[in-house]
């Protein structure tokens, strides 16, 4: 596969093409789904094939052949020549790319327990199971998933690249929902995804997803009956971590992604608020929040040893003490953009031609605790678990809600309350954070289905999160 | 506009189906009693993307990925291979899909594989389309950023070709090929943007130039918007918009799934839309693309819905149809459908008006360009949130006047369109194409209120 990749560069050279990468990869990925106790899915997936990227005076162009043989290697980059010149006819300024040190590497994730070795039936059994429970506790509908990735990816570029990378992905997540009369409740563990981590089964296997079953579901009936989440323009909130997680994603990830602030996104994605002359001195949250794209993080989803582009995995500031300092970036957009490279280029499969993705998005953890943020908070509203998200095509504006909710008076936890929402704009709204969870709530939440990009691309993206509060927050909004 | 024959998809038709016929045939080698679907999918896809008014992205691949789906004793298992499919290669997918269905449990609501049943005659495919040329792509990209005449573009132009076949071992065995072109694309002012796209079955229905001077008079008449107040507004909405709501109303409400797992609003028989409103699944549409048949081989005869604004029917794959005991509606999608969506070919049928008579019927209202971002925060009652974007006006007196900036919505979509809540129907059409499995030709609608629940300030 290695000199597959190796001789559609070297064939994209001798088209022209001033610059060249090739990725030949195999993934394999597979999708148990269980419903009310029966598994209604064994899903498997194969694919390989060859993605060839050619540069030709300031143009790009992109061929993908679902083949790995020689002669698809050559075809791919006869075509992907010919698509660059296409480009030219609406060509723009000259394309530079970053210094890179080139790389003859491999690079494998963590695994403890190879999920592929775990037993359908016992996979079946789980999923099965835990339906089961959340139906015996009041669940309407229960559903269950586990998902497996693994991938196998050479990268070759005309640089001098040469990196093999093997990379498992894992894990699994319950939902039980209730119906009411007029409405559903639904509550989800781990989270409104489930948990995905570059790791073995043995992610699986801490999640306990058969001793978390019954409660879900329980509370999931219990919201039906409870009370609407009472509106308020101003009050304080308290995020778990598994919404900090979303919250990080939409409002910061995205809006630190170069190729966005950079206009490249403009018609689909969008852009962003941010304006790259103020980075180094925007205020962006309080002086309490810290921010990292990191891809060395073991076992988050995030995570590789190298980006789409060779770029070995770093950690990045973004947000530091309060003021924005970095984003998200590749070998042109960081060209384009006067910085060094971020090694954040990723592009889900073959066929898929790389683009600027998060890594690893984080929240640093502070030095409180849930509990003590309850404790500290007179009146306000503590949410968890992601049900809805919606913000604006510049990532400012934003409506987020969640499954379930706690009023919170004089410093005690109180009534569970339904169908909470919260509303804000970015900036504002990081600038009324005051308190941060601890090192103990610190958890890498695994995004499985970013969506990115024309064609679309899945990005698997991480985001370590902990609980915070947030100062005068405009909440319970209905339609 | 032609240049030179772009890649030839990686399969004929012939090609297609005789793959579909080897692979059930190697199945049945392996057990004679098994049940079993192929899916052959192959073709090409190619898009052109552009930002800064310029192309900074351009892309094409070879699709062939074959499908399959086994039952053997009632366990299923799934299997897809998305790249090469030499001898070995088949060989190893059809072992592992037949390794999976052993140790699956067994599945007490397989419904089983269609029988042998013809779709209907209906072909949406454009030879030229098939073969457009990355030229042909980038000559009409440049057409669009001409247009705009000095303001910043950005935007996509894809086309895509599949012949795609199916069989199984009910005997069932159909084939057939589609082709979409697509133009979506925005022009900027720097306080405002305006979008124009248009989508096809034929690349040469697309006019680069028309298209680019439409989104750039949008985007002027939308420059240096102001702020109002959010509210409850009469609004008229475009058919990207309408798009929004009737793919929720389809995946949300008339989704077989929903019904069964009681999180829909619809209640078959019953008065439940504005008597304006009908909605047809219709493949034999001259304006619509896609295949007439889904990915388990059944076939997507035309039906209502909706007929002036009663609920019907819903849309059903043979699961959602075997567990309501009715009959597949030929809505099921290829590979895994963990949230029982749907593939749906639907027509909200245009009325008379055309979109400025609409306008002039609004004594104070909102006209929306585009929805964005759109989330269900109740699944039951389909309240919706999202922003506006694209050019956003607000109509005085009748007539389209100050762009506004944009705003956030929380709405229930049933609600919107209920009876007595649409004021006009729009003559219009726009098609809304999802590759080949899925396509939505809409108008623009006017309806009494719409609940804007934020302004730019939050």
């Amino acid at each position: 596969m290695d000199d597959i990749a190796a001789a559609a560069v070297e064939a994209a050279l001798n088209a022209g093409a001033r610059y060249a990468d090739a990725r030949a990869m195999h993934s394999r990925s597979e999708l148990v789904g269980a419903r009310n106790g029966v598994v209604e899915q064994v899903d498997r997936e194969e694919r390989s094939g060859v993605g060839v990227r050619a540069l030709i005076g300031s143009s790009w162009g992109f061929q993908a052949l679902p083949e790995t043989s020689p002669a698809a290697a050559r075809r791919a980059r006869e075509r992907a020549a010919e698509i660059a010149r296409a480009s030219a006819l609406v060509a723009g300024p000259p394309i530079e790319l970053g210094p890179v040190t080139s790389s003859v590497a491999s690079w494998s994730s963590p695994c403890e327990e190879d999920p592929w070795a775990v037993p359908m039936s016992e996979k079946a059994e789980l999923l099965e199971g835990v339906t089961r429970t959340m139906q015996e506790h009041g669940a309407d509908t229960a559903q269950a998933v586990s998902r497996v990735w693994e991938t196998w990816k050479w990268l070759v570029t005309s640089d001098g690249h040469r990196i093999y990378q093997h990379i498992r992905e894992c894990g699994a997540g319950m939902t039980a929902t209730a119906v009411g009369d007029g409405e559903t409740q639904r509550r989800s563990y781990p989270g409104i995804r489930g948990q995905f981590g570059t790791r073995g089964w043995e992610l699986v296997r801490r999640l306990d997803l058969p001793g978390n079953a019954a409660r879900i579901a329980e509370e999931a009936k219990a919201l039906l009956t409870a009370p609407v989440c009472p509106a308020s323009d101003a009050t304080d909130l308290i995020l778990g971590s598994e919404q900090m997680a979303l919250q990080i994603h939409e409002s910061v990830g995205h809006a630190v992604e170069l190729d966005r602030i950079l206009g490249w996104e403009a018609a689909f994605a969008g852009t962003s608020w941010l304006d790259l002359a103020q980075m180094g001195s925007l205020r962006f949250g309080s002086d309490r929040m810290n921010i990292t794209a990191d891809a060395t993080l073991e076992g988050a989803l995030g995570s590789f040893g190298f980006d789409d582009e060779g770029t070995p995995a770093h950690p990045v500031d973004i947000v530091k003490d309060g003021i924005w300092v970095g984003v998200l970036s590749g070998r042109d957009s960081g060209a384009v953009a006067g910085i060094p490279t971020g090694g954040a280029v990723r592009a889900d499969g073959f066929n898929r031609i790389p683009m600027v993705r998060m890594t690893n998005v984080g929240l640093l953890p502070g030095d409180s605790s849930l509990e003590e943020m309850i404790a500290a908070t007179d009146d306000g509203v503590l949410m968890d678990t992601n049900r809805s998200w919606s913000i604006d095509d510049r990532r400012l504006n934003f409506q987020f809600g969640c499954e379930i909710g706690w009023e919170i008076k004089r410093g005690k936890r109180g009534r569970m309350v339904r169908n909470p929402t919260y509303t804000g704009i970015s900036p504002r709204f990081w600038g009324s954070m005051d308190m941060i969870g601890n090192r103990d709530e610190w958890t890498f939440w695994g995004t499985p289905n970013c969506g990115k990009g024309q064609p679309m691309q899945v990005g698997h993206t991480g985001h370590p999160a902990v609980p915070a509060r947030f100062r005068g927050i405009r909440v319970g909004v209905r339609g | 506009m032609t240049g030179q024959p772009a890649a030839e998809p990686a399969l004929a038709p012939e090609g297609a189906a005789s793959l579909a016929d080897r692979v059930l045939g190697m199945i049945r080698d392996r057990a004679g009693s098994a049940e079993a679907e192929v899916l052959v999918h192959a073709g090409t896809l190619a898009l052109t993307r552009f930002a800064n008014s310029t192309i900074h992205q351009n892309v094409a691949e070879e699709v062939n990925r074959i499908s399959i789906r086994l039952a053997l004793d009632g366990r299923v298992a799934s299997s897809r291979l998305d790249g090469r499919a030499g001898e070995l290669d088949l060989s190893a997918l059809v072992d592992g899909v037949f390794a999976a269905a052993r140790v699956s449990p067994v599945d007490p609501d397989w419904p089983g594989v269609a029988g042998p049943v013809a779709p209907l005659e209906v072909e949406h495919w454009d030879e030229e389309t098939a073969a457009a040329s990355p030229a042909d792509r980038a000559s009409r990209v440049g057409a669009f950023v001409a247009a705009a005449d000095g303001l910043e573009t950005a935007g996509a132009l894809s086309t895509e070709a599949a012949s795609v076949s199916f069989t199984n071992t009910a005997g069932q065995a159909v084939s057939g090929r589609g082709t979409v072109a697509s133009i979506d694309g925005i022009a900027r002012t720097g306080t405002s943007d305006g979008v124009a796209r248009w989508s096809s079955v034929a690349i040469r229905d697309i006019d680069g130039r028309a298209i680019g001077e439409r989104a750039a008079r949008a985007a002027r008449d939308s420059a240096d918007p102001g702020e109002i107040e959010p509210g409850r507004y009469e609004v008229v909405l475009s058919p990207s918009c309408v798009g929004d709501l009737l793919g929720f109303l389809l995946n949300n409400g008339f989704a077989g799934r929903a019904v069964e797992e009681r999180r829909s609003f619809v209640q078959l028989g019953e008065l439940q839309l504005d008597r304006a409103i009908t909605i047809r699944q219709d493949i034999t549409n001259s304006r619509i693309t896609g295949l007439a048949f889904d990915a388990e081989g059944t076939p997507r005869n035309p039906f209502d819905l909706v007929r002036d604004g009663v609920s019907l029917a819903l849309l059903h794959d043979r699961r959602t149809a075997h567990k309501a005991g009715a009959s597949s509606t030929g809505n099921a999608v290829a590979g895994s459908n963990q949230f029982g969506s749907l593939s749906a070919t639907a027509v909200l049928l245009p009325g008379e008006s055309a979109v400025d008579e609409l306008v002039r019927g609004v004594e104070r209202g909102i006209f929306v360009s585009d929805f964005w971002y759109t989330r269900v925060l109740d699944p039951r009652t389909l309240v919706v949130t999202g922003l506006t974007r694209n050019g956003v006006w607000l109509i005085e007196d009748g007539r389209i006047g100050t762009p506004v900036r944009n705003l956030r919505f929380t709405q229930s979509y049933p609600d919107a369109v209920a009876p007595d809540a649409v004021r006009g129907v729009g003559s219009d059409s726009a098609l809304f194409p999802d590759g080949l499995e899925a396509a939505l030709l809409v108008p623009s609608l006017r309806l009494a209120s719409w609940n804007f629940t934020g302004g730019a300030k939050g």
